[in-house]
């Protein structure tokens, strides 16, 4: 469904100092600079594939993302979405795909969402009865009822992503490029977003890119991840396969009946934090039964859970692995 | 988007324009008062003609040219270059590019559906027109209603592919902004919005011939106030509608060749 081959995107980017003096230097004479955004990466992607990117800010996350919906030029590679150049921006290329972006809305800002919806009608040519039932089937998943009706600009974020994911999905798009779907929503609202987004991809085999700062969303998503660090490829593969790959050990959450000496619970493993009636460790998979044997015989255990470590964390750790990697090439 | 794609996605658009338009009433009422000029310029010029007529305009001639530079100006003009400007600055322009539909469509179209609102603007100085000149200066024939038609829808064209060429600018500059002020100042000057083109000095008169800037509202005008023969008018259209294909093709190469520079910023 989707292929990326070698593909770069470097932005030549007009670099100057703050003040006066500057300003006026660059009138007579300019400082460029070259940012790689995305510097040869390479992916396949399956369809109904629901696919997680991940990466810190500036990654290149959201540039790949751009390019694959055709609003943006490659400055090098070969990319193909459904056997079309994105750049080319076909029409029929177009109602396939559709990029959601949670900074950015196509939503119109002073009418009420149905009116963004009947334009997507007309503008994707989705037959009427196609469109009335596709309608009362999002405003039924995304309990969107009389919001449709009120100005944009007088919607909350929430009630406006909603809406914003409703008038994406109008025409039915095979593909759907999700930047940040969730940013700046509550916990509950992200939910219903991601049970939403699920279904969609069950439902229609619609394939998916995500992009998320929440590794709750990408965890409830995304089977596999794409990890993309300075515009490179650092990982690609399931999720499960990444938390092993990067922290092994498991997480021993121990809910205690009463004070243990942090000696104690050293001889288990790393404590990552211990607190009054609860403590965290960190224990390599191999030594798993043999400390969880020692900690029910020695402590006073009330509870206790085995966990991977939290993805956020694991993601930190990749990146800072990526880094420390770089920074030895480039003193190599 | 194919033609027949883009005809049927019209209605909707326009809808989409007018209720836009309606929403920004208070907007578009301030607009309106900041294009009064042509009525100020009246006051000057019959002032200057009360003394004596200006070449062939007194002070019925001057009322009647500016009643309908005022007319004309409601029908032509657009902001699209604002509107491109804003968008490629914004980022917003990504939203546009992901539909099947050309942005320079929906662009024109969001234009065009302001004009139910301005037909309203243009009702008092039509009865202004109507109460103090009686049927003066206006065309006579069928032919002439259709010159005038021709050069006004031609005159919209023009400001608007000029606006997109000014505009496309912005993907390789930034910022076209000052270029549109700059050519808004030449529009004013040379267009005839202020001053009849007829009573430029003859060697600026001939240049001006050359430009664009008098066919986007002195030619209109002069066609509302019956100032050409039929064949001399149909003339003045033809060159009208050449600038129109002319910047048409400068507009659409620049789109081609710009769209590739798109940043895309934000998101």
């Amino acid at each position: 469904m989707i292929s990326v081959h070698g593909l770069k995107k470097h932005f030549r980017v007009h670099k100057r100092p703050p003040g006066l003096k500057a300003a006026v230097a660059s009138l007579f004479s300019r400082e460029y600079t070259t940012v790689k955004a995305v510097d040869g990466i390479s992916f396949d992607i399956r369809p109904g594939e629901r696919v997680g990117f991940l990466g810190p800010n500036g990654a290149g996350k959201t540039t790949t993302l751009k390019i694959l919906s055709g609003l943006l030029y490659p400055s090098e590679g070969d990319v193909r979405v459904d056997g079309h150049l994105p750049q080319a921006r076909e029409e029929a290329f177009l109602k396939k795909v559709m990029l959601v972006m949670g900074q950015k809305q196509q939503l119109l800002w002073d009418l009420p969402p149905a009116e963004t919806f009947e334009l997507n009608r007309a503008v994707y040519d989705v037959p009427r009865e196609q469109f009335r039932k596709t309608l009362e089937e999002l405003t039924q998943l995304l309990e969107l009822g009389d919001l449709v009706n009120k100005p944009t600009r007088q919607l909350s974020l929430g009630e406006r992503m909603k809406c914003e994911l409703a008038a994406a999905l109008i025409h039915r798009p095979k593909v759907l490029f999700l930047d940040e779907p969730t940013i700046g929503l509550d916990v509950s609202m992200q939910m219903v977003m991601r049970d939403f987004i699920k279904r969609y991809n069950e439902e229609t085999g619609a394939t998916l890119i995500l992009t998320s700062h929440y590794m709750d969303d990408v965890a409830a998503l995304c089977p596999r991840v794409v990890v993309i660090d300075k515009g490179q490829l650092s990982y690609d593969g399931s999720l499960d396969a990444l938390v092993q790959r990067v922290r092994p050990e498991k997480r021993v959450v121990l809910h205690l009946g009463g004070p243990v000496e942090r000696q104690q619970l050293e001889s288990l493993g790393q404590v990552v934090s211990l607190e009054a009636g609860k403590a965290v460790l960190q224990v390599p998979q191999a030594g798993l039964s043999q400390a969880l044997s020692r900690a029910l015989a020695g402590l006073p255990v009330t509870d206790l859970n085995v966990e991977n470590a939290p993805l956020e964390e694991v993601v930190s750790e990749l990146f800072s692995r990526s880094r420390a990697a770089r920074e030895a090439e480039a003193q190599a | 988007m194919s033609v027949r794609g883009t005809v049927r996605a019209l209605p909707a658009l326009f809808k989409v324009g007018f209720a836009e338009a309606v929403a920004y009433r208070a907007e578009l009422f301030v607009w309106v008062l900041s294009t009064t000029m042509p009525l100020v310029m009246y006051v000057l010029w019959s002032a200057v003609a009360r003394e004596a007529p200006v070449g062939r305009y007194g002070d019925r001639e001057f009322l009647a040219y500016f009643l309908a530079a005022f007319i004309v100006r409601q029908l032509t003009s657009n902001w699209a270059a604002w509107q491109m400007n804003f968008e490629v600055r914004q980022g917003i322009l990504s939203m546009r590019l992901l539909r099947p539909l050309t942005p320079v469509v929906s662009w024109a179209v969001e234009t065009l559906a302001y004009m139910p609102m301005r037909l309203l603007v243009i009702v008092p100085p039509v009865v202004t027109w109507l109460a103090v000149l009686g049927g003066a200066f206006l065309p006579r024939t069928v032919a002439g209603w259709g010159l005038f038609a021709l050069g006004a829808a031609g005159g919209w064209l023009l400001v608007f592919t000029i606006n997109v060429c000014v505009g496309t600018l912005s993907l390789f500059m930034k910022s076209s902004l000052k270029l549109m002020d700059a050519y808004l100042a030449a529009t004013f000057v040379f267009s005839g919005y202020l001053i009849p083109v007829e009573l430029f000095p003859d060697r600026l008169r001939a240049v001006v011939e050359w430009l664009p800037f008098r066919y986007t509202i002195g030619l209109p005008v002069e066609l509302l106030t019956s100032h050409h023969g039929t064949a001399e008018a149909a003339r003045l259209v033809a060159v009208q509608w050449g600038f129109c294909a002319l910047f048409g093709v400068l507009g659409l190469l620049l789109w081609r060749r710009g769209i590739r520079n798109f940043e895309a910023y934000g998101g």
